[in-house]
């Protein structure tokens, strides 16, 4: 009985999907946005130094695929309380994690997506993917762990201003991007620098990126496979947890 | 379980902060009942309902629909509903086709049995033909038709509606009321918050009247208005004007009005003030041009009820 109840539940999660992307995840803005970021930050570290297509992908790889899973999913809920969409959801018999899970899912989806155009603009340029089947899983699992802490973005405080909550967002992102080892190797850091990128979880899919496409890296692979699953279940929880205490401020 | 209340609401009450917007409410919707909730604005309508369709939590109190506890078990109680929340709006870069699919996908509904019933409910609501615009485009009246087409899509067993003709022009308004009235008459208990006396008085079978969190009456709108005996009055136009004053002092009119040409004399007994009022015009050579008895309506009841309390 409760097993067909989380089934049930877990279907009109894609409800919310097919919602999301209808109105968020499928327009052209968006989409470029999630590919031009990261393309340019990444020039602008890239123009002027000589670096071969191996050495800069992983770094691509790791922006692309956190912005793009980040980008649309923190605006989602302060969005629609202030559309005045979010009482009509609340009203359905849905539970609060049905609505995060349908919203989680699909910034996933938006993310590996988009992030295989690095991938294949990579594999056209001929670069050699040494790891595919480590790269796959690895997009996969940084893409839930990117998609549930940009859940956990906008759970606290319960706004209903999409910007405030944006600006926010960023201010978390941008500088976890430049301690995740994208700019400056793992390698290189120092022992403090590796204490702080530790905290990113950005750090450990550019490492697996690096193992996948440069065949090394600095983390175990293992660890940095069971790092991403761990930070996308406590994501996931926190950010649902504080989603259905906060819920009523927003209506 | 209650096999014949549809709701059942027991010391219902929600705080904000200081302010209690629900005080220990209590009372009954029997089933296939259409039943109004009154109120002005501000007086706890909208947070009883929001209380009611598991929105929110109450901070005291139970509420059951159809047997359904709204804490212990808010989904199956939403299951049986539907709603057109007053503070709602549909997706408005969706279709009216999209909001309605996405709205049965979350109910539940089968993907064959959506798509007949999205059909049905929008042609019934002159909507057939804009179904795969976006809402963006549509018009406040249109927007609520889809609305309530939205609540029906699950088939519900009670639908909710805060305050569903609110600012509608008056076709729209027209064929929400008639349809609420269908929807009744097929079976379907419905829970209706207004302000609107009119509305309340030609749909409820019995209202209840909120003021400040707190219940001031219910029953039917016939027996609210027979209850308040001290509203009826008289009312009456003479071929010459007449002091205020000089009605005042025929005995058994407690307050005399003026309403345009006519006077209306607020008495506990009309008959008995009829007499004297023939004979007081007698007695001053006039005229009377009209004559009639009033009863209280519903908004006279209403706005005594809201002052008393």
């Amino acid at each position: 009985m409760k097993s067909y109840f989380y089934w049930e539940q877990f279907k009109r999660s894609f409800a919310i999907i097919k919602k999301n992307i209808r109105i968020y995840y499928s327009k052209g803005p968006v989409i470029i946005f999630g590919i031009i970021t990261p393309l340019f930050l990444f020039l602008s570290f890239y123009i002027g130094r000589s670096m071969s297509a191996e050495a800069l992908l992983p770094g691509l790889l790791g922006m692309t695929t956190f912005f793009t899973a980040t980008s649309v999913g923190p605006a989602i809920v302060p969005w629609e309380a202030r559309a005045k969409t979010l009482e009509r959801l609340i009203s359905s018999p849905i539970s609060v994690w049905t609505i995060f899970l349908g919203d989680m899912l699909s910034s996933f989806l938006f993310g590996v997506v988009v992030s295989a155009f690095p991938v294949i603009v990579g594999l056209f340029i001929g670069v050699q993917i040494v790891n595919p089947w480590t790269l796959g899983l690895g997009i996969i699992l940084a893409s839930f762990c990117f998609a549930s802490f940009s859940i956990l973005l906008s759970a606290y405080p319960p706004t209903d201003t999409p910007a405030g909550v944006m600006m926010l967002s960023s201010m978390i992102k941008f500088p976890l991007v430049f301690i995740s080892g994208i700019f400056i190797p793992l390698e290189e850091m120092p022992t403090w620098g590796n204490i702080i990128s530790s905290i990113s979880p950005l750090t450990y899919f550019t490492d697996l990126a690096k193992y996948s496409i440069q065949g090394n890296s600095y983390y175990p692979v293992s660890l940095n496979l069971a790092v991403l699953v761990a930070l996308a279940a406590i994501f996931l929880v926190t950010a649902i947890k504080i989603h259905e205490r906060t819920m009523e401020k927003r209506l | 379980m209650d096999v014949d209340n549809a709701v059942v609401v027991s010391n219902l009450t929600k705080c904000f902060g200081r302010l209690v917007a629900v005080d220990h409410v209590s009372f009954q919707v029997k089933k296939g009942e259409l039943f109004g909730f009154l109120g002005p604005n501000g007086a706890g309508k909208t947070t009883t309902i929001r209380m009611l369709t598991g929105v929110i939590k109450p901070d005291e109190g139970t509420a059951s629909i159809l047997g359904r506890d709204i804490l212990k078990e808010n989904l199956k109680a939403k299951q049986v509903m539907g709603i057109v929340p007053e503070m709602a709006n549909a997706y408005v870069d969706l279709s009216a086709w999209n909001n309605l699919m996405l709205i049965g996908q979350l109910y539940g509904v089968p993907k064959k049995e959506r798509r007949e019933r999205a059909g049905k409910l929008l042609r019934k609501f002159g909507l057939h033909e804009r179904r795969n615009h976006l809402v963006r485009g549509f018009s406040r009246g249109m927007k609520q038709r889809l609305l309530l087409c939205m609540a029906l899509i699950n088939e519900p067993q009670i639908l909710f509606l805060d305050e569903p003709t609110s600012g509608l022009d008056v076709e729209s308004s027209r064929l929400v009321k008639d349809m609420i009235q269908k929807f009744n008459k097929s079976g379907t208990t419905v829970f209706l918050t207004t302000h609107n006396m009119d509305e309340a008085n030609q749909l409820c079978d019995r209202v209840a009247i909120i003021n400040y969190g707190k219940i001031a009456a219910i029953d039917s709108p016939e027996k609210l208005r027979m209850r308040s005996s001290g509203l009826q009055s008289i009312e009456v136009s003479f071929d010459k004007i007449i002091s205020t004053e000089e009605l005042s002092k025929i005995r058994g009119v407690r307050e005399v009005k003026k309403m345009g040409d006519k006077m209306r004399l607020y008495v506990k007994e009309p008959s008995d003030v009829l007499d004297r009022l023939v004979d007081f015009a007698r007695s001053k050579k006039l005229k009377i041009i009209t004559l009639n008895t009033l009863t209280p309506t519903l908004e006279d009841v209403f706005l005594k009820l809201v002052k008393e309390s």
